[in-house]
């Protein structure tokens, strides 16, 4: 029988400081056994349990992208317990990961569609996996026009930064670049993610989703500019977070409703939030 | 499927028979009340009680359990990497549990055992264990199995059903398992089957409390949600847990790392909704900060999400042990006939 607790192990390749304030660490890891990489197949969109032996796993959205082969990236903001310890482990320290868990963005139906992405602060993991994905020779045709609306309270705490200004000189995307306050030499918008969304935003339709990443502050206001836009509520895709500990929908404590977080979802879309009660 | 009799003075040599081939569990009185532990060689089951004050899932289900061990030094060989703690799955039989106990492990088995995963600890001691029953013919006053698709001879989730008739019991074999352990026992001696039946609806007839649960699937979610009696339901609770624990269909665990010295185990511990500490964010945030939260979602869990999820009634068995050792008196009884009857304004 398959043991769904048991991590493979991996070892840490690479680890990249992701935000000016070093909160946020980017861990590049690859798989020790021949075969794990290929069973540990993903979609963007999923999380994984990144597991410590002797500290504990915490549930981290993937930030590689499933076109990118060879290891997986991780961000981790440093937060409690296990990201504290990892945020103090080295390149080439030995530990476990446990996944792919739950759903993800979902790809099928997305397809031929135009797609609004809105993400803010260090929840911009699954996205950029995502539009790696999306801006992938073999799949860009797959889909309609891509705006992009990301933003941190400063040009230092974006995360991916580089890459995201090399996507910004394509033509087959739409990056719109915030930031909280005016800052020296910064050449993009200024202002709060919903308000940037409001005025750059495609309108909503049919063929036109909206995926949402942020604090619930963010989520908060930018809910309603995308009813102001017309996106449908089964147009608003979302992903939660919730305590987790099994990640394979078992141990109970991260249920919205009848629905687990960590297996049903982390990704909903706005109507079926709304049938679920608020446990998030 | 086969009926025998035992004679109670054949109990102990079939018994003794068994340990030779099962590792058995059973009543054991200590400290004033029964539980379930494993039985020494010679020794009996006690059956002088009317449940135990703890359900028997922790047969399949053990309160804490190591599942992954791993060494941290790092000049061993495999140091930090996990592995599987090897266990020992050879046969093991529960002898004495109620009914509900039992039907209550076939409600927990919908969580544990899942088209996507598969839960190795519990799935292995499940299969590995031989379910042996004791029929209710004295229920408690709290017993309400009958209205939980349950009942005090109910034979789902048991391999073996016994029934107390005096001066022997009446054992009806379920399953193959089963009459593999009354073959194993030498428990051969044909029975008058029309026996269990009488006793049956005599059980059946004692049991005087119940619930209401026909509309609780066509009730909506967030209406019962937003009900406005979960305050006054949980105004006397202290969060104490003991109706998890003391629970047979409650199953919600915690993952914990514990190391001494270099060598570690990830242990899967029971956990209980009751605690705040089950759902808080590393943020301080808690989406069940609030002790009606909580006691909120341990009702609906059992009554309305469980019920949606899988169609299956709902996720109580009746045992009436979170009523008689809550210590505030809160009943799931009202709070289930509640929410039945519950129409939103």
């Amino acid at each position: 029988m398959n043991n769904p607790y048991l991590p493979y192990p991996v070892r840490i390749d690479d680890i990249e400081i992701a935000t000016e304030d070093k909160s946020l660490r980017t861990f590049k890891f690859v798989f020790l056994n021949e075969g794990d990489e290929e069973k540990f197949a993903y979609k963007a969109g999923q999380f994984a349990e990144l597991s410590i032996p002797g500290v504990g796993e915490i549930p981290i959205g993937i930030a590689s992208s499933p076109v990118e082969k060879g290891f997986v990236k991780f961000t981790v903001f440093k937060a409690g317990k296990v990201t504290s310890h990892l945020h103090n482990m080295k390149v080439g320290d030995i530990m476990g990961l446990r996944g792919p868990l739950g759903n993800w963005y979902p790809w099928d139906k997305l397809q031929g569609k135009n797609i609004l992405i809105i993400g803010g602060g260090f929840a911009f993991t699954t996205l950029r996996s995502s539009i790696k994905f999306m801006l992938d020779p073999a799949n860009r045709a797959k889909f309609g026009d891509i705006h992009m609306v990301y933003g941190a309270r400063t040009p230092g705490m974006i995360l991916y930064r580089e890459e995201l200004i090399e996507w910004e000189k394509r033509d087959d995307i739409n990056i719109h670049l915030t930031i909280d306050r005016e800052a020296p030499n910064w050449g993009y918008h200024v202002g709060m993610v919903p308000t940037v969304a409001e005025k750059v935003g495609p309108p909503g339709n049919d063929n036109t989703y909206a995926i949402a990443c942020g604090p619930p502050i963010m989520i908060k206001f930018t809910l309603p500019v995308l009813e102001k836009l017309g996106y449908a509520k089964d147009h608003i895709i979302l992903s939660l977070e919730n305590r987790m500990k099994c990640g394979i929908g078992m141990c109970g404590r991260c249920n919205i409703g009848k629905e687990l977080v960590c297996k049903d979802g982390p990704v909903f879309t706005l109507e079926e939030l709304n049938r679920t009660p608020k446990e998030y | 499927m086969k009926i025998v009799k035992i004679n109670k003075n054949k109990w102990a040599e079939g018994l003794d028979s068994l340990a030779g081939s099962y590792s058995l569990t059973g009543p054991v009185k200590e400290q004033g009340c029964h539980n379930f532990k494993k039985l020494n060689k010679g020794q009996l089951p006690d059956f002088d009680f009317l449940n135990t004050k703890l359900s028997s899932k922790s047969s399949v289900f053990p309160q804490s359990e190591a599942m992954i061990e791993y060494n941290l030094d790092e000049t061993a060989d495999n140091h930090h990497i996990m592995k599987e703690v090897k266990k020992d799955y050879s046969k093991r039989a529960v002898i004495g549990m109620r009914p509900c106990d039992a039907k209550a492990i076939l409600l927990v088995k919908m969580n544990f055992d899942t088209p996507d995963y598969k839960d190795p600890y519990w799935l292995n001691a499940y299969n590995a264990t031989t379910f042996v029953g004791l029929a209710c013919d004295q229920p408690a006053t709290t017993c309400f199995c009958t209205s939980t698709e349950c009942g005090p001879y109910h034979e789902e989730g048991l391999d073996v059903l016994l029934s107390d008739a005096g001066d022997h019991y009446i054992a009806k074999a379920l399953t193959q398992k089963g009459e593999e352990l009354l073959a194993c026992a030498k428990w051969t001696e044909a029975a008058d089957s029309t026996v269990m039946e009488k006793k049956k609806k005599e059980a059946e007839g004692k049991i005087v409390s119940s619930v209401q649960t026909d509309q609780l699937k066509n009730k909506v979610t967030l209406d019962l949600y937003s009900a406005p009696f979960w305050d006054d339901i949980a105004f006397a609770c202290i969060n104490c847990g003991t109706c998890t624990f003391a629970c047979p269909t409650c199953w919600c665990f915690d993952i914990q790392d514990e190391v001494k010295g270099n060598k570690g185990v990830r242990m899967k511990n029971w956990d209980t909704c009751m605690s705040p500490l089950f759902t808080l964010h590393t943020t301080g945030h808690n989406p069940r900060g609030e002790k009606t939260q909580r006691v909120r979602q341990r009702f609906m869990h059992k009554l309305k999400y469980f019920v949606d999820k899988y169609d299956k009634g709902i996720m109580c068995v009746g045992c009436g042990r979170c009523v008689r050792q809550c210590p505030v008196n809160i009943d799931i009884r009202g709070v289930c006939d509640k929410m039945n009857g519950y129409e939103p304004a």
